[in-house]
C-alpha cells in the first residue's frame, strides 16, 4: 500500500519575472514502512521534494498525496496540522530548541503540538529517548551535546508522536561517517521497531546504499529508480 | 497556555543581558510615573485639604451674582432669610452632604488705636464652621485652640496682619464698617487667635461671630452672603453638584429667575489651574511610560524574530499552530513588561515607604508642605495593566510576523 503517490509533480520558483523549474513533472510511491532516499547532487531537486511531501511548500502542479490526503490542496493551517499528526522532521541541522534539555525537546511535539496529558507524555518521552540511547543525557541541552547526540534527540522528536512519515533532509550532512551510520541504523532500527516509514535526502554514495529504495533526481527530474539489495 | 510561557521565559533567559536592560528601562519608567503620581497626589491632597478643609469647603452657595463681585465683599447681595430657608430645606435633604455653615462676608477698618488697615472678615457660627471647615482650627498658630472657633466679642486674624499691625493674642482691636445703607459702626474686639495663611482666596481672612458681624453693620434681618458646604465624601463634588444645582434652581425669586449660584471649590480657586496642570504633567508622564513600554518591548521582540528565524522555521515544521508560535512571542514581550513593571512598582513602594519614613518638605508661597506620598491600588493596577497591555501589543507585530513565516524561507535563513 502506498503511503506517498506523486503524480506529474512540478514545481517552479518565481525569480523575478522567469520561472525557475525544480521539479520536472516527477511521478513515484513510496509504500508504507519503506526506508527510501532521493539521492542526487545539490540543486537536483531533493529537498524540493522533501519540502513537497512535508506540506511545507505546494506543487506547481501535478497531484501529490500522502497518507490518502492530496496535500497539494491543504490551506496553511491545515498543513500544518498535518504535519503535527502525521509526519516527522529530522534536519541536516539537527534545529533543537537551544533553550530546552533533550527531554524537552523530544516533548514538545506531545505538549505542543498534540497536546499529550503529562503521564502520558513522560512515559512516551522517557522510552523515546531509552531507544535512541539518550536517556542518560536527558537533561542536556543542545549546546551540551556532540552533533550524533543532537541528531539521536532530533530523531527521537521526530518519532514521538508515533508520525506514519520521517521526513529527513540530508540527516548525516553534518555528522562524521561513523556517526553517520549510526545514526541511518538507528533510523532502520525504529523503522523496524515502530514501522514508520523514513524518507531521507542525501548526495553522499556510501549514505545512499543504506536505503532500501533510491530515487535519483537530474535536474528536477527523477532519472532512476532502485531497489537495495 | 502555561507551556507557551515557561517557553518564553527561557527564551527571555537566553539574552540575559538584553533582558534585564529593557526589564530596567522599563522598570526605570513605571518607577518615574509611580513617584511623581505619588508625590503629586500628595502635593495636590495637602493643598486641596487646606483649601475645602480650613477655608472654602467643598461647595458654595451664594445669591446670583455675588462671586463675580466677590472681590468687593457686596453687602447689596444677601440671601435673604427666605431663600435661605429653602436652600437649607434641599440640603438637608441631601444625604451626600456632612455639613453647612452659614457666612456674612464683609470688609472693614482694623485698627489697633495707633493704625488702620483694611480686613476681609467672616462672620461665622463657630459650631457649623468647625463642622465644615475642620481644618480652620489648625490654623490656629497662636490662641486659643480649643472650645469654640470664635466667642463673640472677639477675633481671629491673619498672621500676616498681626506681624504688620504688632498686634498679639489678647490685644484690644477695633473693627469700623460701612453696611449696606453707608452708615458706618465700629466695634470692639479681643484678638483670641493668630490664623496661618493658605494659598487662595480667603486664605488671609479674619473669623468674628456672626453675631458681631449683624451687630457690626446693623442687619436687622437674618441675611448673609454664602453658605459653605462640606460633602461626606469628596469624591462626590461632581454628583452632588449636579444633583444639587438642579434642585436649587427651582428657588427663584419674584422675576422667576434662579436666585441661587452654586460653585464647587474648583471655581472659587486658582490652584484647581495647579491641579489642572499637574494632571496634564501626569498624562504627559504616562505617555511617555507607554512609549517607553512600547519602543522596548518592540526592539526586543523585532530582534529576537530575527534572530530565531530557522527556529521558528523548525517549530512551524514540526507541525506547530501559528497561534502558539505567535502566543510564544507574545508571551515574551509580555513577561518582559510584566517583570519590569513588577519591579518598577516594587521599587517605587519601597521610595514612597522611605519619603513616608523622612517626609520632604517645602515651601509654596508662605505655606510650607509636607509630603506624604501614596501609591493607591488604583494607580499600581493601572500601570501593571498598561505595561502589560502595551508590551502585548507592542509584541503583537512580531509575533505576527514570526506566526506568518514561511516554514521553508525560515529553514533556509542563514
Amino acid at each position: 500500500m502506498s503511503l506517498i503517490e506523486a503524480k506529474a509533480v512540478t514545481k517552479n520558483y518565481r525569480m523575478g519575472d522567469v520561472d525557475i523549474p525544480a521539479l520536472k513533472s516527477v511521478d513515484f510511491s513510496i509504500s508504507e514502512g519503506a526506508f527510501a532516499a532521493f539521492v542526487g547532487p545539490s540543486g537536483s531537486g531533493k529537498s524540493t521534494l522533501l519540502n513537497l511531501i512535508g506540506c511545507l511548500d505546494h506543487p506547481t502542479s501535478g497531484e501529490l498525496r500522502v497518507h490518502d490526503t492530496d496535500v497539494s490542496k491543504l490551506s496553511r493551517a491545515e498543513s500544518a496540522a498535518f504535519r503535527g499528526e502525521h509526519l516527522g522532521f529530522i534536519f541536516q541541522d539537527f534545529n533543537l530548541v537551544p533553550v530546552l534539555t533533550a527531554y524537552e525537546n523530544v516533548e514538545y511535539p506531545l505538549l505542543m503540538v498534540q497536546g499529550w496529558p503529562a503521564e502520558k507524555r513522560r512515559e512516551r518521552v522517557t522510552a523515546m529517548l531509552e531507544a535512541v540511547g539518550m536517556k542518560e543525557q536527558m537533561h542536556k541541552r543542545p549546546d551540551q551535546m556532540s552533533g550524533g547526540q543532537k541528531q539521536r534527540v532530533a530523531v527521537a522528536r521526530a518519532l514521538v508522536g508515533s508520525p506514519k512519515l520521517v521526513l529527513a533532509d540530508e540527516p548525516t550532512a553534518n555528522l562524521d561517517h561513523d556517526t553517520a551510520y549510526l545514526i541511518l541504523n538507528l533510523m532502520k532500527k525504529m523503522r523496524d521497531e515502530l514501522g514508520t516509514t523514513f524518507v531521507f535526502s542525501t548526495h553522499d554514495p556510501k549514505i545512499m546504499q543504506e536505503a532500501e529504495i533510491t530515487f535519483t533526481l537530474e535536474d528536477g527530474k527523477l532519472a532512476a529508480q532502485g531497489a537495495q539489495s | 497556555m502555561i507551556s507557551i510561557l515557561k517557553l518564553s521565559a527561557r527564551n527571555l533567559m537566553r539574552y540575559r543581558r538584553r533582558t534585564l536592560l529593557t526589564a530596567m528601562l522599563i522598570s526605570f519608567g513605571v518607577i518615574a510615573l509611580l513617584i511623581f503620581v505619588a508625590g503629586a497626589g500628595s502635593f495636590k491632597n495637602v493643598m486641596i485639604g487646606g483649601i475645602t478643609d480650613s477655608m472654602l469647603g467643598h461647595l458654595q452657595i451664594h445669591k446670583k451674582g455675588y462671586t463675580s463681585a466677590i472681590e468687593n465683599l457686596p453687602l447689596n447681595q444677601n440671601l435673604q432669610a427666605g431663600a435661605t430657608a429653602k436652600i437649607e430645606t434641599v440640603l438637608k435633604e441631601e444625604p451626600a452632604i456632612a455639613a453647612y455653615s452659614k457666612r456674612i462676608k464683609l470688609g472693614a477698618m482694623f485698627s489697633n488705636f495707633t493704625e488702620n488697615t483694611s480686613i476681609r472678615l467672616n462672620g461665622i457660627d463657630p459650631v457649623t464652621e468647625d463642622a465644615t471647615v475642620p481644618a480652620l482650627r489648625g490654623r490656629i498658630s497662636e490662641g486659643k485652640k480649643d472650645g469654640l472657633l470664635v466667642e463673640p466679642g472677639h477675633i481671629l486674624i491673619p498672621t500676616l496682619l498681626a506681624r504688620g499691625m504688632k498686634v498679639k493674642v489678647g490685644d484690644g482691636i477695633v473693627l469700623v464698617a460701612t453696611n449696606a445703607t453707608g452708615s458706618v459702626n465700629g466695634k470692639n474686639f479681643v484678638v483670641s487667635g493668630i490664623l496661618d495663611p493658605v494659598t487662595g482666596p480667603g486664605g488671609r481672612d479674619g473669623y468674628i461671630h456672626e453675631a458681631d458681624a449683624r451687630d457690626l453693620l446693623r442687619m436687622e434681618k437674618p441675611e448673609l452672603m454664602e453658605i459653605a458646604i462640606r460633602l461626606k465624601n469628596i469624591d462626590q463634588l461632581a454628583e452632588v453638584n449636579e444633583r444639587l444645582s438642579a434642585k436649587l434652581e427651582q428657588i427663584k425669586n419674584k422675576e422667576d429667575k434662579p436666585v441661587t449660584e452654586l460653585h464647587t471649590w474648583k471655581d472659587l480657586s486658582p490652584f484647581a489651574n495647579i491641579v489642572k496642570m499637574i494632571d496634564m504633567m501626569t498624562l504627559f508622564i504616562r505617555i511617555m511610560l507607554v512609549s517607553i513600554v512600547l519602543v522596548s518591548v518592540l526592539n526586543v521582540m523585532l530582534m529576537a524574530v530575527y534572530e530565531r528565524i530557522r527556529e521558528i522555521g523548525t517549530l512551524a515544521a514540526i507541525g506547530t499552530p501559528p497561534g502558539k508560535i505567535m502566543g510564544m512571542f507574545m508571551g515574551e514581550g509580555l513577561l518582559l513588561g510584566l517583570v519590569g513593571a513588577a519591579a518598577g512598582i516594587v521599587v517605587s513602594l519601597g521610595l514612597v515607604a522611605l519619603l513616608n519614613a523622612s517626609p520632604i518638605s517645602f515651601a509654596f508661597g508662605r505655606e510650607v508642605i509636607t509630603l506624604r506620598p501614596v501609591l493607591t491600588g488604583v494607580e499600581i493596577g493601572w500601570v501593571l495593566l498598561a505595561s502589560v497591555v502595551v508590551s502585548a501589543l507592542a509584541s503583537l507585530q512580531p509575533a505576527w510576523r514570526a506566526a506568518r513565516m514561511d516554514p521553508i524561507v525560515a529553514l533556509r535563513h542563514v
